[in-house]
C-alpha cells in the first residue's frame, strides 16, 4: 500500500476545494469498507484521502412529509437499520442495510459508499433504485440532482466529477398503498456478496386493485445494476397477482444477458433473476400498505 | 516406559473442563503470534512469486531491486545449497528435501501460479512490495496440467522429468509419483456373489486449511554463528530439522521458538518463510520478518488435496458387503506427497469387508504441493465411500444404519491392507446414532432430509517431550517441545496434575524452544493431548520417583516403604513419617526434574459420525444445515470441552468443504479465488448448533485410555450432507464443493 495523507475537513466546501486541488488523485473515504481494500490490493494513484464522517450533513437521517427522506451519504448501514422512520415507511431499505456484508461491516458501511463504488452487486443501490432515489451531489459548479438510474456507468465507474461528492441519497415520500422489498441470492448466509439480487417497488390502486406504478432493479446481472423498464412496464394496469408475477418474472429474466463468473454462471444467474423478481414481488405486496 | 493406567481415583482434574491456561491472553489480544514479533533494526520480508502455473525459468535478474533504495537483500535459490535428494517422514507426510528446497524458492522450474521465486528484505512492507516488481525473471512458458486424471495419461505436460512412479518398473516421465495397491480375498469372486454393486466416481476440489494467522517467521542470524527463528509453526523441531536440511547447517545452531499459532490444521508443518527469512538475515545481518498475506497462503502453500475417486461396492440382499474396490488419485500438486496412503487406509477402515482392493495414485499438477489436512486424505474418500454404502444399503432396502451395523469392522477386523484393527468402537457409534434422538424424530417439511456417515482415522503417537522442575513453593513448572495448537498445554498439565495428585493451578505449563527440550514430533495426527500427555504423566512418576528417594534420606527408610496417596508422603517405618508434597518441595537437598521422553508407538484410531439435518431450496439450490449431531470415541476425554470444541470445529470444517470451499481455476492454472470473499468459508450463520456426544472407550496403552480426537470429526460431516441433500431433493452429488448451482444442475434447472 502506498503512503497516502488523510485529511478530515467539516465541511463540504472544504472537500470540493480539497478534490479540486488534488485533481484525480484524492480519494472519499466513509466507512473505507471498499476504499481501504482497494488502496491496499490495487496499484492506486491516491495521494490523499478525505474523510467525509466528520461533515455533518453527510450523517444525517431527515424526513417530512413533503420532501420524503435523506439519508446523508455516510451514514452507515447499523444506524439505518435503526431508524424508526425508516422502518416504518421504507422497509426495502433496512432490507438492503441489513445484509450488507455482516455486523461489523453494517456498522462502517454506508449506502453513499455503496452507491460511489458503483459495483452491479451493490444491494444499497439495488434498494435506492426500486425506491426511485436521486443523488444529491455537490461540486465546484454547485448542486445537482441526479436519479440514481441515472448515475451509474460500467462496473466502478460513475457520473461524478473529480470535484464532486456525494451528499445524500433522497427519496420521494412513499404513495399511499405502496410496498417494496429488496432481496438477494448469496451462498453464505452472510459476508458475501450477491450472484443476483431484485429490488422491487409497488403502487397499486387500491379500489381496483390495480398496478399504477413499478420499479424493479436488477442487481449482478449487467454492467451495472439497471432499472428493467419491460418489467415495470408489464406490471402497470395489472393486479399483483400470481400470474402477473409470474409473468414480471420471465420478462425479468428475458431483459437481462449476464456474464459468468467465479461467483456465479450465467444461466444460474437468469434462473435466479426469475425466481427473485417473483420473491421481491411478493415481499412488495405484502408490504402495500 | 510405565504402560499401566493411571487410577481413577486420582482423576481429578482429568475428565473436567478447567478454563484453556492460553484463554486470557488470547481473547484480551496479548497472546504473540507471529505476526506480532518486531525486533529492534528488523527488515520486512517479501516473495516474488510466480504467475505461470508452468514455466521454466530462463534467468533472474535481481540487480534493479538490489539497487532500490531501502532494499537490503535478494535472495533467489542460487543462494542455498544443493539439498540432499532424501526422503523423510516428518509429522503425517514424507518430505523430499530436495523437493522442499525447490518448493522453498524455485530453482529450474515454476510449477504453479504462487509458486516462490525469490525473496526481498527492505526497510518497510511498502518498499519491499514494490521492489518486487523490480525483479526481472524470464519465462519459457509451459502447458500446465490441472487435470488429476490429464496428468496421469499425459505424456507431454510431464512436471519434472526424472519423475518415475514409485514401486513401477518402467522408466518413462510420469507425473505419478506413487501407486498404492492393496488386495484382501478375491475382488472378482466376492463381486461374482453380489446381488447388487453399485460403482460411482466422486470429484473433490482442493480445500485450503485457511488458519486465521497467515504463515510468518521472523529471523535473527546472530554473528556468533546461532540462528534463532520464530515462527508461527506446528513443530518446532520439524521446522529446526528443515531448515538445518535446507541450509545445510547444524541443528545445535538453529533455535526455533515456536510462535502463538493462529490455527495450523496440517499446514504449517513444511517451511515456506523460514528459510527465505533466515538467508535474508543471513545476508543483511539484521532479523527479518516474513509475513504472508493472504492471497499468498491461498496461492502459495500447501491445501489438502482434490481428487477423483471410483468406488465399486457389491452386497448380498442380506446386507452383507461382499467386495468392494476404490481407485483414489489424489493431486499432490507440484511434487510428490499427496495423502493417497492415508485416504487409502480411511476409504474402507470403519467396515469388514472380506474381498477388496485399493489402488492409490500420487499425482503431480501444477497446483501449490498440497500440505496435511486434518485427517488427511480421509473426508475425500469418506465423501466416495459412504455414499455408495448408503446407496447400497437404499437398493436392498435396508435402513443405513442396520446395514453399516452388519459391516461394521471391530477389534480384530482385518483391513484391506493387512493391518488388523485394533480396540474401536464403530459399532458403539453406529448404536448410538441408532437411539439418538436426532435420528428417530420426523423430518419437518418439504425438501427436508436427514443423512449420516460414519468415519475412521488410524491417528499417530510418535515422540514426545516433558519436563517439570519442582518448586520450593510446591509447584512446578512443566515445560514441553509440543506446540499447543489446540489448549494442549492444558491438557498436558491435567495429566500431570492427577499423576502428582496436585491441583492444576499449581502446574504452570508452556511450551518451549528447541534449545530447552529435547525432540518432540509436530503436533499433528491428533496425538499432542494423547502423546504428549503420556510423556507429562512419565515426568510427574519421575518427579514422584525422585521425591521419594529424597524422602526416603529425610526419613531414613527404605524407599520401598514410602507411599504417596492424596498428595501426601508416608511410610510404615519411622515415626512423623507424614508430609505433603508441597512441604516436601520445600525441603529438597537438591533439584528434581522430572523428565518423560516418550516414542508411543502403541496408539489406536478414532472413529465418528455425523447425523444432520438438511433444507434445500429447490428455486436456488441453496442447503441449509438445519440441525447436526456428531459423535465420536474420544477413550478418554481428558478435557470434554476441548474434545467438543474439537468435535464442533471438525464439523463446522466439513461443512466448508460440503458446501462453500474450493480452489477455482482458469485454464492456464491462473486461481479464481484467492481471496477469503470468493472462497467461501462458513460463517456463524451457515453453522447450526452442533450436538457434540463423546462416547469413552478406552485405549489401555494409554495411560488414561486416551485417544486422539483431533482429526475424525472433519471426515464423516460431507458425506452425511451429501446423504441428506439425497434424501432432500432426490438426487445425489458426486462432487464437492456442493454449491447452488451444482444443485441446480443436478435437478436439471440449469445446465452446464
Ligand atoms: C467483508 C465485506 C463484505 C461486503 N459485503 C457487501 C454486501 O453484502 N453488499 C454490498 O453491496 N457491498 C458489500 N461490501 C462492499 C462495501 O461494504 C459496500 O459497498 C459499502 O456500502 C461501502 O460503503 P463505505 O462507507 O465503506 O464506502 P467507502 O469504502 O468509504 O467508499 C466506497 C467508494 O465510494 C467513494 N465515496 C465514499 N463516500 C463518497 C461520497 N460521499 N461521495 C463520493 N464518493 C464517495 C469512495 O472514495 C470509494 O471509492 C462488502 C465489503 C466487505 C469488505
Amino acid at each position: 500500500m502506498k503512503d497516502f495523507t488523510y485529511v478530515s475537513p467539516s465541511s463540504i466546501g472544504e472537500v470540493v476545494g480539497l478534490l479540486s486541488e488534488n485533481e484525480g488523485c484524492a480519494a472519499l473515504l466513509a466507512g473505507g469498507t471498499d476504499l481501504l481494500v482497494q488502496l491496499r490490493n490495487t496499484n492506486s494513484d491516491v495521494d490523499v484521502v478525505i474523510d467525509v464522517k466528520k461533515i455533518s450533513q453527510l450523517n444525517d437521517i431527515s424526513y417530512d412529509v413533503d420532501n420524503g427522506l435523506s439519508v446523508g451519504a455516510a451514514v452507515p448501514c447499523s444506524q439505518i437499520y435503526q431508524s424508526d422512520i425508516i422502518l416504518e415507511k421504507y422497509p426495502i431499505i433496512i432490507d438492503a442495510a441489513s445484509i450488507i456484508g455482516g455486523k461489523a461491516i453494517q456498522n462502517r458501511a454506508s449506502f453513499g459508499g455503496n452507491v460511489c463504488n458503483s459495483s452491479p452487486s451493490g444491494d444499497a443501490i439495488g434498494a435506492m433504485m426500486a425506491l426511485g432515489a436521486t443523488c444529491e451531489i455537490v461540486g465546484s459548479n454547485g448542486v445537482r440532482t441526479v436519479p440514481i438510474n441515472e448515475f451509474f456507468i460500467a462496473p466502478g465507474k460513475n457520473i461524478l466529477m473529480t470535484d464532486e461528492i456525494l451528499v445524500a441519497l433522497k427519496v420521494p415520500p412513499p404513495k399511499q398503498y405502496s410496498g417494496s422489498g429488496y432481496i438477494r441470492f448469496t451462498p453464505r448466509a452472510e459476508m458475501d456478496i450477491a450472484v443476483a439480487g431484485v429490488g422491487s417497488y409497488l403502487e397499486v390502486d387500491r379500489k381496483s386493485d390495480q398496478i399504477l406504478s413499478a420499479r424493479i432493479a436488477l442487481v449482478a446481472v449487467a454492467p451495472t445494476p439497471v432499472l428493467s423498464t419491460s418489467v415495470a412496464q408489464m406490471l402497470i394496469g395489472n393486479t399483483p397477482i400470481e400470474n402477473t408475477i409470474q409473468m414480471a418474472a420471465s420478462l425479468a429474466q428475458e431483459s437481462i444477458s449476464p456474464i459468468t463468473d467465479v461467483r456465479g454462471t450465467a444461466a444460474q444467474r437468469k434462473h435466479l433473476i426469475g425466481v427473485l423478481t417473483k420473491r421481491s414481488l411478493n415481499l412488495a405486496v405484502s408490504r402495500v400498505k | 516406559m510405565n504402560n499401566s493406567m493411571v487410577s481413577m481415583d486420582k482423576h481429578r482434574s482429568v475428565g473436567t473442563r478447567p478454563e484453556r491456561i492460553d484463554a486470557k491472553e488470547k481473547v484480551t489480544g496479548s497472546a504473540l503470534f507471529g505476526t506480532d514479533i518486531m525486533m529492534p533494526g528488523m527488515l520486512h520480508g517479501r516473495i516474488l512469486r510466480s504467475p505461470h502455473a508452468h514455466a521454466r525459468i530462463i534467468s533472474i535478474n535481481t540487480a534493479n531491486a538490489e539497487s532500490m533504495s531501502g532494499v537490503f537483500a535478494v535472495v533467489t535459490a542460487n543462494d542455498l545449497p544443493e539439498a540432499d535428494d532424501m526422503k523423510e517422514k516428518l509429522g503425517e507426510s514424507t518430505i523430499n528435501y530436495k523437493f522442499l528446497r525447490d518448493n522453498n524458492l524455485a530453482s529450474d522450474k515454476v510449477l504453479y501460479v504462487g509458486h516462490a521465486v525469490a525473496a526481498l528484505a527492505a526497510e518497510t512492507p511498502d518498499i519491499a512490495e514494490n521492489a518486487l516488481e523490480l525483479i526481472e525473471v524470464e519465462y519459457e512458458i509451459l502447458d500446465p496440467v490441472l487435470d488429476v486424471r490429464e496428468s496421469m495419461s499425459t505424456e507431454l505436460k510431464i512436471l519434472h522429468e526424472q519423475l518415475r512412479t514409485l514401486g513401477s518398473t518402467n522408466d518413462k516421465s510420469t507425473n505419478v509419483a506413487q501407486h498404492i495397491h492393496h488386495v484382501k480375498g478375491d475382488p472378482s469372486l466376492g463381486f461374482d456373489e453380489a446381488d447388487v454393486i453399485i460403482e460411482r466416481e466422486f470429484i473433490t476440489a482442493p480445500v485450503h486449511q485457511s488458519y486465521l494467522e497467515p504463515h510468518a517467521a521472523t529471523a535473527t542470524w546472530g554473528k556468533d554463528g546461532n540462528l534463532t527463528i520464530y515462527a508461527s509453526t506446528q513443530g518446532a523441531f520439524v521446522t529446526r530439522r528443515q531448515v538445518s536440511q535446507l541450509l545445510q547447517y547444524p541443528m545445535s545452531k538453529i533455535k526455533v521458538i515456536p510462535t502463538e499459532v493462529g490455527g495450523a490444521f496440517g499446514g504449517k508443518n513444511p517451511t515456506y518463510v523460514e528459510v527465505p527469512a533466515s538467508l535474508l538475515s543471513y545476508k543483511t545481518a539484521k532479523p527479518v520478518r516474513v509475513v504472508m498475506s493472504r492471497e499468498e497462503v491461498i496461492l502459495g502453500t500447501g491445501p489438502g488435496s482434490g481428487t477423483s475417486i471410483k468406488v465399486k461396492m457389491g452386497a448380498k440382499k442380506s446386507g452383507k458387503i461382499t467386495a468392494a474396490q476404490a481407485e483414489l488419485c489424489y493431486e499432490a500438486g507440484a511434487y510428490p506427497g499427496s495423502p493417497v496412503d492415508p485416504g487409502s487406509m480411511a476409504i474402507f477402515a470403519a467396515y469388514d469387508i472380506p474381498n477388496g482392493q485399493i489402488d492409490g495414485y500420487d499425482v503431480l499438477v501444477n497446483k501449490p504441493r498440497v500440505a496435511a489436512y486434518r485427517a488427511p486424505g480421509a473426508p475425500q474418500a469418506a465423501f466416495a465411500c459412504e455414499q455408495v454404502i448408503d446407496e447400497l444399503a437404499s437398493s436392498i432396502a435396508m435402513d443405513g444404519i442396520e446395514f453399516r451395523m452388519m459391516n461394521a469392522a471391530s477389534e480384530g477386523t482385518e483391513r484391506i491392507n493387512g493391518k488388523l484393527h485394533k480396540s474401536i468402537a464403530i459399532k458403539e457409534i453406529l448404536g448410538i446414532i441408532d437411539d439418538h434422538p436426532h435420528y428417530n424424530e420426523p423430518i419437518q417439511g418439504p425438501y427436508q432430509g436427514r443423512g449420516v456417515a460414519i468415519g475412521f482415522w488410524d491417528n499417530w503417537g510418535a515422540r514426545s517431550s516433558v519436563d517439570i522442575n519442582v518448586n520450593s513453593d510446591g509447584t512446578v513448572n512443566l515445560i514441553s517441545g509440543s506446540v499447543d495448537l489446540t489448549g494442549s498445554r492444558t491438557t498436558v498439565a491435567m495429566q500431570a496434575a492427577d499423576v502428582l495428585e496436585i491441583p492444576l493451578e499449581k502446574v504452570k505449563s508452556s511450551m518451549v524452544d528447541t534449545d530447552s527440550i529435547s525432540y518432540a514430533d509436530t503436533s499433528a495426527g491428533s496425538r499432542t493431548t494423547m502423546a504428549t500427555g503420556k510423556a507429562a504423566v512419565e515426568a510427574a512418576y519421575d518427579v514422584i520417583g525422585k521425591l521419594k528417594l529424597e524422602i526416603a534420606s529425610l526419613w531414613n527408610v527404605s524407599i520401598d516403604s514410602i507411599r504417596y496417596a492424596n498428595g501426601v508422603f508416608s511410610s510404615n517405618k519411622g515415626k512423623d513419617t507424614n508430609m505433603t508434597f508441597q512441604e516436601l518441595a520445600g525441603k529438597l537437598s537438591g533439584q528434581v526434574t522430572g523428565h518423560g521422553n516418550v516414542n508411543v508407538e502403541d496408539w489406536a484410531g478414532a472413529g465418528g459420525g455425523t447425523i444432520v439435518d438438511v433444507e434445500v431450496d429447490p428455486d436456488t439450490g441453496q442447503i441449509k444445515i438445519l440441525k447436526c449431531t456428531v459423535i465420536q470415541n474420544a477413550g478418554k476425554a481428558i478435557h470434554p470441552g476441548q474434545v467438543e470444541g474439537q468435535m464442533q470445529g471438525g464439523v463446522v470444517q466439513g461443512i466448508g468443504w460440503a458446501l462453500y470451499e474450493g480452489y477455482e481455476y482458469d485454464k492456464n492454472g491462473k486461481v479464481l479465488n484467492a481471496n477469503l470473499l470468493d472462497y467461501k468459508l462458513p460463517t456463524a450463520l451457515d453453522v447450526p448448533n452442533i450436538d457434540a456426544v463423546i462416547i469413552e472407550k478406552p485405549f489401555p496403552s494409554n495411560p488414561y485410555g486416551a485417544r486422539g480426537v483431533g482429526e475424525t470429526p472433519i471426515i464423516s460431516p460431507a458425506p452425511a450432507i451429501a446423504n441428506a441433500v439425497q434424501k432432500a431433493l432426490g438426487v445425489r452429488l458426486h462432487r464437492l464443493p456442493m454449491t447452488p448451482s451444482r444443485i441446480l444442475e443436478e435437478i436439471g434447472i440449469t445446465s452446464e
